[in-house]
């Protein structure tokens, strides 16, 4: 008989659930020895270098290696043409912006590479690589890009969804909505318009793209690299160069951050290809900073329109949104994502979302913590502040009266299941933060966020080890404490130490398909998927027991990581713990493991709720982060630390988007800040302590009550700090980043916004 | 290019190596020693993983050449542990959660380590300008100023904070 967790998770009798034990990578990572993507090398191993474009759009007329390969070491030289033809769809997308094709569409785009028997000598040889190309007109902006008589940078790449006449950028449509408009419009005493933009940023991760690998001619390959999804890397790295996955084995190393940025794949196909070319050696292929900046992921840019009705008591009565993006030269901007999430806060009778995904001469987006819903936040969020503000109206309390809540249709269209705005919003009010004084030139910004969380594909092994002890076996790469959880998980349902639990991350070899750690979705999911194997294990070891009893198996019970009869009707018999069972098993039927494997449901939303304070200098136009508050749904804690953690990560993030972070081109289409120095991500000493307040409203589809609290926590601070700065100085900016030059200009009023 | 042989002092372990001229400090430990704890994030001192000790100072082993090495003595990650007792800053980190995806620790630890040599009692206000050149993306610096202060107290003979 299983004791059911999901009673204690009613009752809050928990042993390890909530603890704070130390986590179980970390005397590796402290130390130096955990190894990440760089840390590895091969016997008779070379080293790959990329040869990039400097233009925004080009057209490649000749690439000559004779320089190149006339220096000695140098082994293999890939473009292109080593590529398999006849792609089709996201596949070739992604072939594409692993190596140009006949077109170099951004500042950095890869079109060649090689490998030689050093790292300085792949880097010298890379520069003797002749290139001749044909420059074409570029474009950048977003509001640019959609226009008609913009560049057409990819003719043919919209999609069904795009109406006919359409801008030729326009690559995707999204158009939905409910309730009456203009009925909405006309109710409302006040209904504003407004236009936000907000810039890509970067993930921003340290540790740059490596990976080492390996590809015979038999099309059998070996891979490590870091990566939030091993799985993913095999399936696109077999697509790109028309492998079967099954023959590519990829080892995850520890992984140096990843933030959504590392669920797909840059430069892991052109390592493989340049072993194959070199007859199988082993590449070993590490990215710059600059690579990393000018040639992987960054999030999209955004300019949405948004237009809201309210009446004198704060009730929204109707809303509009139209958000155009660009994503890069590819399809696959977050416009819907963007969204689906601007309005999901509120109840609003009446709403209409429209979508442009448009493309433009910029690396390909990628996913970045909350994929679109920090833009769409920021526009809405800002345009609430400003008629809460008009109206005279408190923050919280118009959140809270039009807030979504547990029954209510979302914005997006499902039918919200339990979930804890409300409870995130009492909290951030009844908060000391939101009732401190403050100074001449400060303000305080309130934002909310939101972000659904994912289950996804799972595969987890749960196995008893002869001692008793336990490994689980996931497949989702630990980027922030997700082991500790994990191990935590099925400690709590053995009833033994979590001490005895190793969680370790596995190749792509050893479990069936897996979800890479996205959509906030590891401890959830392989929690879940471990505590499922927890439970098939203790059916077993119940069953061996009652065995080894003669009694029958549902008579056995199992509490305190042992087997004891249910009753004093079941027998008299001391209990059988699980080192006993564990010691004997070979002989009492074999191996004792568990495995679930499923797409998992029963994911629960997460909402979270900014308070900040920020003080501008009124002559130079500089903000400082004076507080800043963080109250999230977190379902459960599992460990609190690390989700305190992932809530002040996610916050020092959108802070930094707030506040620094942009990418900026120069009118010749190239990116003009490629390094840290100038690409400017925040540093310790511009904030503060970032306060939090764990709600836990429990998720009913996870036997813990657990959330994935990822990635709302970097949704709320673009509107919070816009809000507070508008609260200190009167001025309202609608385009990030709010730089001390464009704050400076707006409190001077030369420009609104 | 022909290499240079250079000897040096790493870890307090007698070391020799042969560096490219064009090769960073960085670089040699990496790749010529095998001490990969110090990591590149950057290779332009701007995010502070590579924060190694060369005689005293706390540097950025990405902008010092490797056969500048010869004749200092480099402190790395590797060798902040007295064999298996964890420096202080060490243990700390792991009791505060300071770390989530654990690659720009090393380099925070060796920077916060140069400090509190320097200064025992730092304010938080002074923590976080001596870690201004030590970039982390995934912690928000909170749980990391903490623990560096808790690790100075404790080494301050103080209770915890």
């Amino acid at each position: 008989m299983l004791k059911d967790p999901s009673k204690d998770a009613s009752a809050g009798q928990f042993r390890i659930v909530g603890t704070r034990p130390d986590r179980p990578d970390g005397l590796d990572k402290v130390t130096g020895r955990a190894r990440y993507g760089a840390d590895i090398s091969a016997p008779g191993m070379l080293f790959g270098a990329v040869v990039r474009s400097p233009h925004a759009h080009a057209r490649i007329k000749r690439i000559d290696f004779s320089k190149a390969l006339a220096i000695p070491g140098v082994k293999a030289v890939v473009t292109r043409a080593d590529f398999p033809s006849g792609l089709t769809g996201e596949d070739w997308n992604l072939q594409e912006n692993t190596m140009a094709g006949q077109v170099a569409l951004y500042d950095g785009h890869a079109v060649a590479a090689l490998a030689a028997t050093s790292a300085l000598l792949a880097r010298e040889a890379a520069k003797l690589v002749e290139v001749e190309y044909e420059i074409l007109p570029h474009v950048i902006d977003v509001d640019d890009a959609i226009r008609p008589d913009a560049p057409a940078i990819r003719p043919g790449a919209a999609d069904h969804s795009v109406p006919e006449g359409s801008p030729p950028n326009v690559v995707r449509y999204i158009e939905f909505g409910h309730g009456d408009l203009e009925a909405g419009f006309a109710k409302a005493d006040l209904v504003l318009e407004r236009t936000y933009k907000t810039e890509a940023t970067h993930q921003g991760y340290i540790e740059p793209h490596a990976c080492l690998a390996q590809l015979g001619d038999d099309g059998k390959g070996e891979m490590w690299v870091c990566t939030q999804g091993q799985w993913f890397v095999r399936r696109m790295c077999a697509a790109v160069l028309g492998l079967e996955a099954s023959q590519l084995r990829v080892t995850p190393s520890e992984i140096g951050g990843g933030f959504g940025g590392k669920t797909t794949v840059f430069m892991e196909p052109l390592a493989l290809a340049l072993s194959r070319k070199a007859g199988g050696r082993p590449v070993k292929l590490v990215m710059t900073r600059s690579e990393v900046l000018r040639a992987t992921g960054p999030t999209a840019s955004a300019s949405m329109d948004v237009k809201l009705g309210m009446t004198k008591d704060g009730t929204m009565t109707a809303g509009r949104a139209t958000f155009r993006m660009q994503g890069g030269a590819f399809p696959g901007a977050p416009v819907d994502m963007a969204l689906y999430c601007a309005f999901a806060s509120y109840t609003i009778p009446a709403l209409e979302h429209v979508g442009y995904d448009v493309l433009a001469n910029r690396p390909k987006s990628a996913a970045y913590r909350a994929p679109g819903s920090p833009m769409g936040a920021f526009a809405v969020e800002s345009l609430v502040d400003e008629m809460c503000r008009t109206l005279g109206l408190d923050p919280i309390e118009v959140r809270l009266k039009n807030a979504a809540r547990e029954g209510a249709k979302a914005s997006y269209g499902p039918t919200f299941g339990r979930i804890g705005l409300i409870e995130t919003l009492q909290a951030a009010k009844a908060h000391p933060n939101y009732s401190i004084p403050l100074g001449p030139h400060q303000g305080r910004g309130v934002a909310s966020g939101y972000w659904f969380n994912h289950g996804g594909e799972t595969s987890v092994s749960l196995a008893i080890a002869e001692d008793g002890t336990v490994t689980v076996s996931v497949g989702t790469p630990d980027i922030g404490g997700s082991r500790a959880s994990i191990a935590m998980m099925a400690a709590e349902a053995l009833g033994i130490a979590y001490e005895d639990v190793r969680v370790n991350v596995v190749e792509t070899g050893a479990l069936g398909v897996n979800e890479p750690t996205h959509g906030s979705r590891a401890t959830f999911a392989s929690g879940k998927a471990a505590v499922e194997a927890a439970r098939q294990t203790i059916k077993e070891m119940c069953l061996r027991a009652a065995t080894k009893w003669g009694i029958d198996p549902e008579a056995v019970i199992w509490e305190d990581g042992a087997a004891k009869p249910a009753g004093a009707n079941a027998g008299d018999f001391p209990p059988l713990t699980i080192a006993e069972i564990a010691s004997t098993m070979g002989s009492t039927g074999g191996p004792i493991s568990g495995h679930h494997q499923a797409t998992l449901d029963g994911v629960g939303a997460s909402f979270g709720t900014h308070v900040t304070d920020v003080e501008v200098d009124p002559e130079t136009g500089r903000t400082t982060v004076l507080r800043y508050l963080v109250v999230q749904d977190a379902g459960r804690a599992i460990h609190p630390s690390y989700v305190e953690g992932q809530f002040q990560g996610g916050a020092a993030q959108g802070i930094g988007w707030a506040l620094n972070e942009e990418y900026v081109y120069g009118s010749d289409g190239r990116l003009q800040n490629p390094v840290f120095l100038d690409y400017r991500v925040p540093v310790a000493s511009d904030l503060p302590m970032i306060d939090t307040v764990i709600v836990e409203v429990p998720n009913p589809g996870h036997p813990y009550g657990v959330r994935g609290v990822g990635e709302t926590g970097i949704t709320p601070p673009l509107p919070a700090i816009a809000n507070a700065i508008a609260a200190a100085t009167g001025a309202r900016l609608r385009s990030l980043p709010l730089s001390p030059p464009k704050v400076l200009a707006a409190i001077q009023g030369r420009v609104d916004g | 290019m022909s290499t240079i042989h250079v000897t040096t002092t790493v870890n307090g372990d007698a070391v020799e190596f042969l560096a490219d001229p064009r090769e960073t400090l960085l670089d040699c430990l990496r790749d010529r020693l095998d001490l990969t704890g110090t990591k590149e994030g950057c290779g332009s001192g701007d995010c502070g993983a590579c924060s190694v000790i060369m005689d005293g100072e706390l540097v950025c082993s990405c902008l010092v050449l490797g056969v500048e090495a010869r004749g200092k003595a480099i402190s790395t990650i590797e060798g902040m542990a007295d064999g298996s007792t964890l420096h202080p800053l060490q243990r700390k980190f792991v009791e505060h959660a300071a770390l989530q995806c654990g690659f720009c620790t090393p380099g925070i630890l060796v920077a916060s380590k140069a400090l509190l040599e320097r200064n025992n009692n730092p304010s938080e206000n002074e923590v976080r300008f001596w870690l201004a050149g030590n970039l982390c993306r995934c912690t928000g610096y909170d749980k990391i100023v903490r623990a560096i202060m808790d690790a100075a107290a404790e080494m301050r003979g103080a209770s915890r904070c």
